[in-house]
């Protein structure tokens, strides 16, 4: 075993008919960050539940950390740090009260219990309301007990299902940070649909849709992958589009109304240059020629579509 | 790590009025019913001094008392067992306890133990009202202890049942009705038994009351206990398995 913390097989899932997972394998290795995205219903919880074991996989394996989920459950288990969608939390105790009986959950000696709390209280800012009752404190800070409740016993591996729900700007600015932090020491995999979240937090990013795996890709080769730029062109009048087919740099022309175009082209040789010659040549008149910086929005749609095209065939 | 879990229990129940408000409740009403039973003792010593064998103070107070305590405990336990894994479940606070390294067996003993615990209380509340006869009495002190200790197997029972209820139920108030129900049930099984005077032998054995009763009486049989201890665990397992399942299937 390398220094692979998460190593999942073919992991399918299935209720009743419905297959919510479909042969999935990925792996995680330490000082990873893994963003996990895909539209609602695509299959992210159900496979963050199947790694922590609240669900067991109708089809294949899930080792952690070396330890097979299904025969060595405790040891496994041991090594995760979990925060569902919703948190889990007793909101009848105090922050201090549910921190305390989560270390005892993970089997921290009575030692440890104590700076481990003060740790997990610090890095989620957590002090000003350790003596409050969880049940009166707002979303945002009961979003970061779930949190504290998941980096508490120092795991190799923390999951973090959509962290950043409901929590104000300057708390996402925090919560972003300290997912960085810890990122360098365990391995992170959380799951948002809000991709400049994964675009800032993340050092790998998995695409899924209709439960299967559509991308794996860094952060900064997805980046430029996502350069394949777009001109969008206002003329006066309507231009002849086969003027252009000499450029082999670009893919495809679209047009959004009459006059409005957008160009598809690849980003090594741009194609700029050319295009406003060929338009003033004509004579068409040339309004407005600007690069269109494609999102990962963009490049979601793109893949996900795609593959609802290739389904539709 | 069992203890852990069972504390837990134990203290939420304390921090709502709910265990309070049950233990207060049902202090009143023992207590009026244990003075009535001594009102009546007094009333009839002279006479019951006369009688040879006799039944004492033990059989006259202590029985009729740990009888309806267990009547009354019969209603009172689907109430606290109805919402250990439903409502945690429905909190989705179940995931807390999934993921974290734990067997389904520490987590439903746990859990059974925890509100085991708030009814060890109040028995041993119920038994000091007897107990308090001892300043000018005297007890039957075996009799006195196999009261207690039905009575303790009885609840457990109760808890055992409560608490598979809660696991199979989506609502707290269906666990609360199916124990409460199925404990009913099992309770009067006996009682159609004798209407034709051919009781059914099965359903003399199924029946609690029958069991209770025995033990309560001062007859430590082997078949009683064993009839508890097989009860207990059976709902416990099925419990354990519920839970196992939850994973497997939703």
């Amino acid at each position: 075993m390398s220094n692979l913390l998460i190593e999942a097989k073919n992991l399918s899932r299935y209720y009743a008919d419905h297959c919510a997972v479909n042969d999935l394998s990925f792996t995680l290795a330490k000082g990873e960050v893994l963003g996990f995205l895909g539209p609602n219903g695509a299959g992210k919880t159900t496979t963050m539940q199947m790694l922590c074991g609240n669900l067991a996989p109708s089809a294949g394996e899930i080792h952690i950390n070396g330890f097979d989920l299904l025969d060595q459950p405790k040891q496994a288990k041991q090594c995760l740090g979990y925060l569902p969608d919703t948190p889990p939390l007793y909101k009848e105790l105090t922050v201090n009260e549910f921190l305390n009986y989560c270390a005892q959950l993970h089997r921290l000696s009575f030692k440890q219990i104590k700076p481990a709390v003060e740790m997990a209280k610090s890095r989620c800012g957590l002090n000003q309301v350790a003596n409050r009752l969880i049940n009166n404190l707002s979303k945002g800070y009961q979003q970061r007990v779930g949190i504290a409740q998941a980096i508490l016993h120092n795991p190799d591996i923390i999951i973090l299902d959509e962290p950043t729900v409901g929590l104000d700007p300057i708390q996402i600015k925090e919560i972003r940070a300290l997912i960085k932090e810890l990122g360098h020491e365990h391995g992170i995999i959380l799951s948002t649909h809000i991709l400049s979240e994964v675009q800032e937090s993340c050092s790998h990013v998995q695409i899924i849709n209709q439960g299967q795996l559509v991308l794996k890709e860094t952060i900064s080769r997805l980046n430029q992958r996502m350069n394949t730029g777009i001109i969008k062109v206002t003329t006066r009048s309507a231009i002849n589009l086969a003027c252009f087919s000499d450029i082999t740099s670009i893919s495809r022309i679209e047009s959004i109304a009459e006059t409005h175009y957008l160009f598809h082209h690849d980003n090594k040789q741009n194609p700029i240059e050319l295009i406003a010659e060929i338009i003033v040549n004509s004579g068409n008149g040339l309004m407005e020629l600007s690069p269109v910086k494609q999102s990962m929005e963009d490049m979601f749609i793109n893949l996900t579509s795609k593959i609802e095209e290739q389904e539709m065939v | 790590m069992i203890l852990t879990i069972a504390s837990r229990e134990l203290k939420t129940l304390f921090l709502s009025p709910l265990a309070w408000s049950i233990l207060a409740v049902l202090q009143l009403i023992l207590a009026y019913l244990f003075l009535t039973q001594v009102e009546t003792f007094s009333s009839f010593q002279a006479q019951l001094a006369n009688i040879d064998n006799a039944p004492g103070m033990t059989e006259v107070i202590v029985l009729p008392l740990f009888s309806n305590a267990s009547i009354i405990l019969l209603l009172v336990t689907p109430l606290l067992t109805m919402r250990l894994v439903c409502e945690e479940r429905r909190n989705k606070t179940l995931a807390l306890l999934l993921s974290a390294p734990l067997s389904s067996m520490e987590i439903i003993t746990g859990k059974f133990l925890g509100i085991l615990g708030l009814l060890i209380i109040i028995v041993s509340l119920t038994s000091l009202m007897p107990l308090s006869l001892l300043i000018g009495g005297e007890l039957d002190l075996g009799k006195f202890a196999c009261n207690i200790f039905a009575l303790l197997l009885l609840v457990s029972a109760f808890t055992s049942l409560g608490l598979y209820m809660s696991c199979i139920a989506s609502h707290p108030t269906i666990a609360a009705i199916c124990s409460f129900g199925l404990l009913l049930l099992l309770w009067v099984l006996d009682w159609t038994a004798g209407l034709k005077g051919q009781g059914s032998e099965l359903f003399h054995y199924l029946s609690m009351l029958k069991h209770f009763q025995s033990i309560q009486s001062g007859l430590l049989n082997t078949v009683d206990i064993s009839y508890f201890l097989l009860f207990i665990s059976t709902f416990l397992i099925l419990s354990i398995r519920r839970l196992e399942n939850d994973r497997i299937q939703k």
